[in-house]
């Protein structure tokens, strides 16, 4: 009960700041954008390919989403903290965990609300305007893409709460969750790059592919790319990626495995927080 | 019933001792006042009773268990020293939030803002409250599902005169509804009244517990006798003879210290005289503070 009190203060607060409006908007503008400008580099203007379509959106998503649901929950411990609710939220019957989870669950209907909104009209879009396309792939590499996403921003936003029960600011929370988006969205790959490079033959090439686990914006731009075109033209760490003998299920389970410790460590430090 | 019992407390921030030896408790029906400097130790001990802090030794007991199970939250009002609440909400929504994590039934939610005076900007965003209106909204949020031990950490902060009054009204009714209430407050006089028992702590040590009279007897502090007398300096010199301590007053009065049982036979003897107007003062709760504050730095309390 109390879990829903908590995350029905967070949606509400999500409708109230015109997050999810924002956040839907921006999306559902990107994603068409892209479906129907994303191949004028290459000569022509208009809808190109579903398969090609969802690569571009998978770039953008890998920056976007996780970027989104850092700065939707990084202030949501510390920030409480500082205005004294959440000393006082503790004097309730609310166990830390009740808030944690609370909290999750307000930001992750959010996030999947204005995930769905924004690329399911990007998606009903094509379906309605672009003659012959097939429709069942489309509704297949939409429904992958947009669960995948969603998957990947609470990834993400349990990642901000651990972040948030650590800083003794909210300063000090942002800079730390840039940090973590800096990390997985750009840095993560050029090491992995770096590291694929100067270890030629060292490492066992069988394992480098699953170093890409440890990534999970790697793993969901994994999910959408493999599960669409087998010739899709895999570039820089992605090109490891065909080397993984993981199926599309075990992607999927490790997207869920992230989600699973991201939320436990986000827990025992909320836990181990002095009020 | 005893709802609290803090017995032994000896409690740390890292390697800084913050309460060393604190036994305390309280009865149902019954007001505590504790008291003492800033950084004594008062809210350390009311994070203790609410279970925001594990004690390093010693134990806590609250309605004669652990204070972190739910069921005991609920029977639990705290007002902190400083909350601002969430800026973005009204204060309807902000108390219908809490009453519900608490459990608490919502129509309460409107006869507690009109209690504390709230009513008319119960529709307004927080963020423009002034501050005595943040501190109402913190009491509204104290009494939500009628608790049966309250903890108010300086209530009257920001409070104007009125309200203050309001207030010790509030937990007078409280009291006799058999509500436990511990207050801390650096605003001593005016609360006087309403405490059933006062705690003094200086520099983490408790020193002193008990109604003021059993306080005043302890320290012996006299209380002061004024009167209005026709010959003033002869009967100060008289006095002073026998050895009371007399001080003389302008407009002809005249006050002697009234040590304990004294004062009886001092006023008879008064009394025979051209008296013509008499008050006793009674050392007041400020009095015993400075007293006992004081006395505590001198002895070298500090931890
Ligand atoms: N979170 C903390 N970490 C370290 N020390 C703390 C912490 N909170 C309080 N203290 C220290 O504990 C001591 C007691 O603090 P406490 O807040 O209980 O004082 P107080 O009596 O409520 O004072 P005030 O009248 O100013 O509110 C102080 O010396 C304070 O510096
Ligand atoms: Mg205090």
């Amino acid at each position: 009960m109390n879990i829903w009190h908590i995350a029905r203060k967070e949606i509400s607060d999500g409708l109230r700041n015109r997050w999810l409006l924002a956040i839907s908007l921006l999306f559902a503008i990107l994603a068409a954008g892209i479906a129907w400008f994303g191949s004028a580099t290459a000569g022509q203007v208009g809808f190109s390919s579903i398969a090609a379509t969802i690569a571009s959106l998978a770039s953008l998503a890998t920056f976007l989403v996780p970027l989104i649901a850092l700065l939707l929950a990084y202030d949501s411990i510390v920030g409480e903290d500082e205005g004294g609710t959440l000393l006082l939220l503790l004097t309730y019957p609310l166990g830390r965990g009740q808030l944690l989870l609370g909290k999750f669950a307000g930001h992750g209907v959010i996030l999947a609300l204005a995930t769905l909104l924004g690329f399911g009209s990007a998606a009903l879009a094509i379906g309605l305007l672009v003659p012959d396309v097939d429709l069942q792939v489309l509704l297949v590499s939409f429904v992958r893409f947009i669960l995948s996403a969603t998957l990947l921003g609470w990834v993400f936003l349990a990642m901000a709460y651990v972040l948030s029960a650590l800083a003794r600011e909210k300063s000090t929370a942002a800079g730390l969750a840039l940090g973590v988006w800096f990390v997985f969205v750009l840095v993560f790959d050029l090491a992995l790059l770096a590291l694929l490079v100067f270890s030629q033959g060292k490492l066992s090439p069988a394992l480098l592919p699953y170093l890409l686990l440890f990534n999970p914006t790697d793993i969901f731009r994994q999910l959408n790319i493999m599960g669409l075109d087998e010739n899709a033209s895999l570039e820089g760490v992605m090109s490891l990626a065909s080397e993984l003998p993981l199926g599309n299920a075990g992607l999927w389970l490790s997207l869920m495995i992230w989600l699973g410790v991201m939320l436990a460590a986000a827990h025992f430090s909320l836990k181990a927080r002095k009020i | 019933m005893k709802l609290i019992e803090l017995s032994s407390i000896n409690q740390y921030y890292g390697q800084m001792q913050v309460l060393s030896n604190i036994s305390l408790s309280l009865e149902e029906g019954e007001v505590l006042g504790l008291f003492g400097h800033n950084g004594a130790g008062k809210t350390t001990c009311m994070k203790l009773v609410l279970g925001l802090l594990k004690p390093t030794e010693g134990s806590v007991s609250v309605f004669g268990g652990l204070p972190t199970e739910a069921q005991r939250r609920r029977a639990l009002g705290y007002l902190p020293e400083n909350v601002t609440f969430y800026p973005q909400l009204t204060g309807l929504e902000t108390l219908r939030h809490f009453a519900r994590i608490k459990g608490a039934s919502l129509s309460q939610v409107e006869e507690l803002l009109d209690k504390v005076g709230l009513a008319h900007a119960s529709q307004r965003r927080v963020k423009t409250y002034s501050k005595g209106m943040r501190q109402r909204l913190g009491l509204a949020q104290a009494l939500l599902g009628q608790p049966r031990l309250l903890l108010l950490d300086e209530p009257t902060v920001g409070l104007d005169p009125i309200a203050t009054q309001e207030l010790y009204q509030l937990i007078d009714s409280l009291r006799c509804q058999g509500t436990g209430i511990i207050l801390c407050s650096h605003v001593l006089p005016g609360v006087e009244a309403y405490i059933d028992r006062a705690a003094i702590l200086s520099h983490g040590q408790l020193q002193a517990v008990g109604t003021l009279a059993q306080l005043a007897e302890q320290v012996g502090l006299p209380a002061w006798i004024r009167v209005k007398i026709t010959e003033p300096q002869k009967w100060h010199d008289h006095l002073s003879g026998l050895g009371h301590q007399v001080r003389l007053l302008p407009g002809r009065e005249l006050e002697v210290a009234a040590p304990n049982g004294d004062k009886i036979s001092l006023l008879r003897t008064l009394l025979h005289e051209g008296v013509s107007d008499v008050e006793i003062h009674r050392p007041t709760l400020d009095d015993l503070y400075r007293h006992y504050v004081i006395c505590a730095a001198n002895t070298g309390g500090s931890l």
